[in-house]
């Protein structure tokens, strides 16, 4: 899957400073269609505009960047999020993961680096920083305790592979697909699909951990 | 064959018969010791004071000997003859010895012929007076054993009286020697911890200082915080760079150390944690070794962000420190280069942990700390 060759982009973020800066980092290299400040306007934007990536700032006044993903997700799939957050609060990130979103970046990112993310995730890719890296492997981290493990407990969606958390170690490390690759000695392609599953487990699982965070954002 | 063996075998035989000291003494005397040209019967007869002297111990000797005989006490005739050669070897080999072989003759003769000061050396004459008459009693008493059980007993009591007086004062120097010699070694490794400490803290800002010369306020902002780090290591024992209070855990320390490199150095360290636990020494030490590591990124490697990830897991805590900054060559820096060799590593190798340093010219730079955790601490995991 490749994305469009220069991705339309819509910018949600309730600093109006913030959204002008993101918008000159961003330059001429992605088509920026719109802003929006809220959530309420943010999904009436985005549903008209239909953008190939919305950068979604974690903290909206009006529900929080996963009140927009939940909205626009289920009509609108190929719409991809990149969250944006300067708090690193780790159920904020989790939350809007399991909302939906393709890949999560602190805000202190580089203008190219952010126009490399907003490229991945235009074409379907992930977007793992450091940071996600390391709340994933903590939420996924032991076994749950004996008892608890109840009857809900899938391994195919409750646990990582050894292979996927090496792959999240060296994102956590501060490596590149391609450095990972070559460090593991597998293809950027197989890196991708496995931090892909990664994320779909992210979604999906129902462990407490990810449910706890969850809850804290209310969402379920 | 060991040199134990054939010292025993000599023992057994002088028990059994006598001839065996002063065989033992001749081959001394005669056989070159290992990586020596002549033996020291050689040396011993350009010696002409040392043959006067060792004819006139082994002529007295004779003449005890012959007084002894006819005092009657018998069984001194049969040992007689193997001491005589004995003692007249000892006095050459005492003079003619190699210089090692003196220095061990000296130590084992210390307490019969101490060098030390006037009252020194009376207080050893009456040493040895007391011991020599315990001993003689002693061994009386040993001869004339026909009535009682008791008898024979206390003569060994007297004997080893007379062995503790003679040398208990040398056995408890040796045994204080031992002692100081384990606290010189402590020393020494408290000395090279320091070091490795000072390096992290004080010389760290003083290179800082120099670079930045020309600007006071940094300068005056440096010495500030080396100044309250100084303090608090020396009156609060709160160790610099190693924070290690109670309470404190690795997620704490690592933040500390992203703050504090951020701080001095203005560059952004990118800081992940997974798991959490309590420092213990080990771990505080692995903390040390990661702000360095750390240190050594934002100062050297030209990057414009360094990354530092932290796991703890079950089994052991690591730390990875890296940088897409200019690298280097490891196998290049020169011993006397202080910081990654003896900082990182030897502070790693000291606790049991490991570093590893990864890196090559212009490709960045990674260091991998890893520290095991013993097994009782291992509950207290995750978050």
């Amino acid at each position: 899957m490749t994305g469009p060759a220069r991705p339309r982009v819509v910018i949600v973020d309730d600093h109006g400073l913030f959204r002008s800066g993101v918008r000159s980092e961003l330059g001429d290299r992605v088509e920026v269609a719109g802003e929006a400040d809220d959530v309420g306007p943010a999904i009436e934007l985005i549903a008209r505009v239909l953008p190939d990536v919305v950068l979604l700032d974690v903290h909206l006044p009006g529900g929080g960047g996963q009140a927009v993903v939940s909205a626009i997700r289920p009509a609108h799939p190929h719409v991809r999020f990149l969250a944006l957050s300067a708090s690193d609060a780790p159920e904020d990130v989790i939350a809007v993961i399991r909302a939906g979103a393709r890949g999560y970046v602190t805000k202190t990112i580089s203008g190219p680096d952010l126009v490399d993310a907003v490229y991945r995730v235009a074409a379907d890719d992930t977007v793992f920083s450091p940071r996600l890296a390391g709340f994933v492997l903590d939420a996924f981290a032991a076994l749950p305790p004996d008892g608890q493990a109840s009857p809900r407990f899938d391994p195919e969606l409750d646990q990582l592979t050894t292979r996927e958390r090496d792959v999240l170690r060296l994102i956590a490390r501060g490596y590149t697909y391609r450095e990972i690759g070559r460090e593991l000695y597998i293809s950027v392609k197989t890196v991708e699909s496995h931090v892909s599953s990664v994320l779909r487990k992210l979604q999906l699982s129902t462990r407490h951990q990810l449910t706890r965070w969850a809850a804290e954002r209310r969402l379920t | 064959m060991d040199v134990t063996v054939i010292r025993v075998l000599f023992v057994l035989v002088t028990v059994a018969g006598g001839f065996g000291l002063a065989a033992y003494v001749l081959a001394w005397l005669l056989l070159p010791a290992a990586g020596e040209e002549t033996n020291i019967a050689s040396r011993a007869l350009a010696d002409r004071r040392g043959l006067t002297l060792a004819a006139g111990v082994g002529s007295l000797l004779v003449a005890l000997l012959i007084i002894a005989s006819l005092l009657g006490v018998g069984w001194f005739g049969t040992v007689a003859w193997p001491l005589v050669i004995s003692t007249v070897g000892i006095v050459l080999i005492w003079r003619n010895a190699s210089p090692g072989e003196q220095e061990t003759l000296h130590r084992l003769a210390e307490p019969l012929m101490s060098q030390g000061s006037e009252t020194h050396r009376r207080w050893t004459l009456w040493r040895t007076g007391i011991a020599l008459v315990l001993l003689i009693w002693g061994l009386v008493t040993l001869l004339h054993t026909s009535h009682a059980v008791l008898r024979p007993l206390s003569g060994v009591a007297l004997v080893i009286a007379a062995i503790v007086v003679a040398f208990g004062p040398w056995w408890l120097r040796i045994a204080r020697d031992l002692v100081a010699e384990r606290q010189a070694r402590a020393r020494a490794e408290e000395r090279s911890d320091l070091a490795a400490r000072v390096h992290d803290s004080v010389l760290q800002t003083l290179a800082l200082i120099q670079l930045r010369a020309n600007e006071p306020q940094q300068v005056i902002q440096l010495a500030r915080a080396q100044e309250r780090e100084l303090r608090s290591w020396l009156f609060e024992g709160r160790a610099p760079g190693s924070p290690a209070g109670d309470g404190m855990t690795i997620a704490a320390g690592v933040r500390l150390i992203q703050q504090e490199v951020e701080e001095q150095h203005r560059i952004p360290v990118e800081a992940v944690t997974v798991g959490d636990c309590e420092l213990d020494d080990d771990l505080a030490a692995l903390l040390a070794a990661a702000r360095e590591a750390t240190v050594n990124a934002a100062k050297w490697s030209g990057a414009p962000v360094v990354s530092l990830f932290a796991e703890v897991e079950p089994a052991r805590v690591s730390i990875y420190v890296r940088d897409r900054g200019r690298g280097f060559d490891p196998a290049a820096v020169p011993a006397d280069r202080k910081g990654l060799a003896e900082s990182v590593r030897a502070r790693m190798e000291r606790r049991g942990g490991t570093a590893t340093i990864r890196s090559a010219a212009g490709q960045g730079t990674e260091v991998s700390l890893i520290m095991s955790r013993p097994a009782g601490r291992r509950q207290q995991g995750r978050t």
